[in-house]
């Protein structure tokens, strides 16, 4: 009887003793990578990255500005093509689809896309850009991009807009309002918050994406702002330089990883900061 | 001449409303219009799907023709310059460092998430679940880059210690043995556990926080320890949700190609070793689809990512599955 207990006891503590050892392995984890991208990076940052090109192979010198560049224009023009489609879609759904058997389809099928993997979209990308056009481009690279976020804005949208309470809209239809004027007056507003939300999460996930841009946007060792030509980019950096033999191409790896991360952190968090904020308004 | 006249007049009655009846058309028909657009954007995002597996498959079509499928997924040559080619060695290392990262990240995961949802005190739980989150967050080239740079050498003072203590064993020896070089199949293995690790635990908590306090309270009450809650109460209320989020997890690792690339070595070869580098799906599209030459070696190397979407879609689609059921078992019982 006696030894029944104590070895429930001591299944209990060490199960819990356990619970504690997992948990500080992914925290230890999350630590050492931070700790490294913060001590390389620092010590890769330098301004000429700032205000100069990628040197040539084997010469000295640093230089992003053609990555930093591209990167943002890869990403504003991600958001061109994939915040429309992703708002207005998660917008049939609250607003039109409902509960019904096609939303909810179009629903599941948006959960799977939710978790597709970087590398196929790419693929999808360069067959119906990169084929047909014949080479490289910028362009084929945001789609890629765009194709990844719009889940996540899709999801988000729906489920804020979905939380916007049933009273409002009926207020607005009483007042005369046809369906659009209710949605883009009053119930987008109502949710802005969140939908936000979606799209900086959506922004933070694409951020760093590398494998869409390898069969895409690919890299480019000068400064273009043509969206039909191949254009230099953060991730293909890191992963064209961290394996080159050259010190001050490995160091700008570093640095532009270290810029990468600071960008998702800070998306994170503004993106956490915002959804704290969906529950006060609501 | 009286019939044109009140036409006339009729129209001059009806003048004052007309503006306001074109207006209100109008309206009506931006209000379709917009409705047109949110449907045609929902369509968008689910033919989407739809379109990759079509196109996919039809930029894959030469190398189909040329292989077939058995003798495609069968076959261990990979040979540019023959024009060979085969998925074999690349299907085995896509199950193989994913099957790793299950072993390792599945139990932590269980575990952390139990820490959070159940023993840990409320000041330290949201800080705890926001660090793990942050993993998530963290892009896969920079664990690539950290795995290749910080990991790999650190790992590789390990592996001596690894192929002495398994490596003797009889059979599984085998797995663990070869030269110490910190990359291979389980240094690949072991950062997409680290990779997958937040996304499977935060399933798991989500769903174990959703549990509902009637259960567990009454299963305190009944005397059971912590431990006991966890496993006889709370892991059957919660099991299709949590075999849902292993399997997202486990669709993250097989689809998973800037990590893997940076570690696993890269040899087109299979070895029986776990020490010895490999390649799986993903990494040898990433290295050699900019170096495919031929159409055949390209459209090969298209097929692989064909085989691994098969995988994955199947793998995603039954983890959606999975966690909907938990969600509407809870919609029906509130």
């Amino acid at each position: 009887m006696n030894w029944v207990i104590v070895r429930r006891r001591l299944v209990d503590v060490v199960s819990k003793v356990l619970m504690g050892l997992t948990t500080v392995v992914g925290v230890f984890f999350l630590l050492w990578i931070m700790w490294t991208t913060l001590r390389f990076g620092i010590a890769g940052m330098h301004w000429d990255l700032f205000t100069k090109d990628t040197p040539p192979p084997g010469a000295d010198g640093f230089g992003l500005r053609n990555a930093f560049v591209g990167s943002l224009m890869l990403l504003g023009l991600s958001l061109l093509i994939g915040v429309p489609v992703g708002l207005m879609a998660g917008t049939w759904l609250a607003e039109y689809g409902f509960r019904g058997r096609t939303a909810n389809t179009v629903r599941f099928i948006n959960d799977i896309m939710l978790s597709a993997p970087s590398i196929e979209i790419g693929l999808f990308a360069y067959a119906i850009v990169v084929g047909p056009m014949g080479h490289f481009s910028a362009l084929a690279g945001s789609l890629a991009l765009a194709i990844l976020m719009i889940p996540i804005i899709v999801r988000t949208t729906d489920e804020m807009l979905s939380l916007v309470s049933n009273d409002v809209r009926e207020a607005a239809i009483a007042l005369g309002a046809p369906n659009s004027v209710v949605v883009t007056r009053v119930t987008w507003r109502a949710a802005r918050a969140g939908i936000i939300t979606g799209v900086l999460i959506g922004l933070a996930r694409i951020t760093g994406e590398t494998a869409p841009l390898l069969f895409t946007a690919l890299n480019n060792q000068y400064f273009t702002t043509n969206i039909f030509s191949p254009m230099a980019n953060l991730p293909m950096v890191i992963f064209q330089f961290a394996l080159s033999p050259y010190t001050n191409w490995q160091q700008m790896a570093w640095a532009a990883s270290f810029i990468t991360v600071l960008f998702v952190l800070v998306l994170s968090i503004l993106a956490r900061s915002l959804a704290g904020r969906v529950h006060v308004q609501k | 001449m009286s019939s044109l006249d009140t036409a006339v007049r009729i129209d001059k009655r009806s003048e004052p409303t007309k503006p306001k009846a074109g207006r209100r058309t109008w309206r009506l028909t931006g209000d379709s219009l917009f409705h047109a657009a949110a449907r045609f954007a929902a369509f968008l995002a689910v033919a989407v799907l739809f379109a990759t597996v079509v196109a996919i498959t039809f930029d894959s079509w030469p190398s189909i023709k040329t292989f077939g499928v058995w003798g495609f997924l069968k076959s261990s040559q990979w040979d540019p310059v023959t024009n060979a080619f085969g998925a074999f060695p690349f299907i085995i290392g896509t199950l193989v460092s994913s099957a790793i990262a299950m072993v390792l990240a599945v139990p932590i995961s269980f575990g952390t998430a139990l820490f959070v949802a159940e023993i840990a005190p409320s000041w330290i739980k949201r800080p705890i679940a926001g660090a793990v989150e942050l993993l998530a967050a963290i892009p896969s080239i920079v664990y690539g880059l950290w795995g290749l740079i910080v990991f790999a050498p650190a790992f590789a003072q390990v592996e001596p210690w690894i192929s002495d203590t398994f490596g003797a064993i009889p059979g599984v020896g085998l797995l663990f043995q070869g030269p110490p070089m910190g990359i291979g199949m389980l240094s690949a293995g072991i950062i997409l556990a680290i990779m997958i690790l937040p996304y499977i635990s935060s399933v798991m908590r989500d769903v174990f926080m959703a549990v509902p306090w009637s259960l567990r309270e009454s299963a305190y009450a009944m005397g059971c320890t912590t431990w006991e809650v966890a496993w006889h109460i709370m892991l059957p209320y919660t099991r299709t949700a949590v075999i849902g989020g292993v399997f997202l997890g486990l669709g993250r690792a097989l689809g998973e190609t800037m990590a893997v690339t940076f570690v696993i070595g890269n040899s087109n070869v299979l070895s029986a070793s776990l020490l010895m580098p490999g390649a799986t799906i993903p990494s040898v599209l990433a290295n050699e689809f900019t170096e495919a030459t031929s159409k055949l070696y390209l459209s090969s190397l298209i097929y692989l990512g064909l085989i691994l979407i098969g995988v994955t879609l199947a793998v995603r689609l039954l983890a959606v599955l999975l966690l909907r059921r938990l969600a509407s078992r809870e919609g029906a019982s509130t």
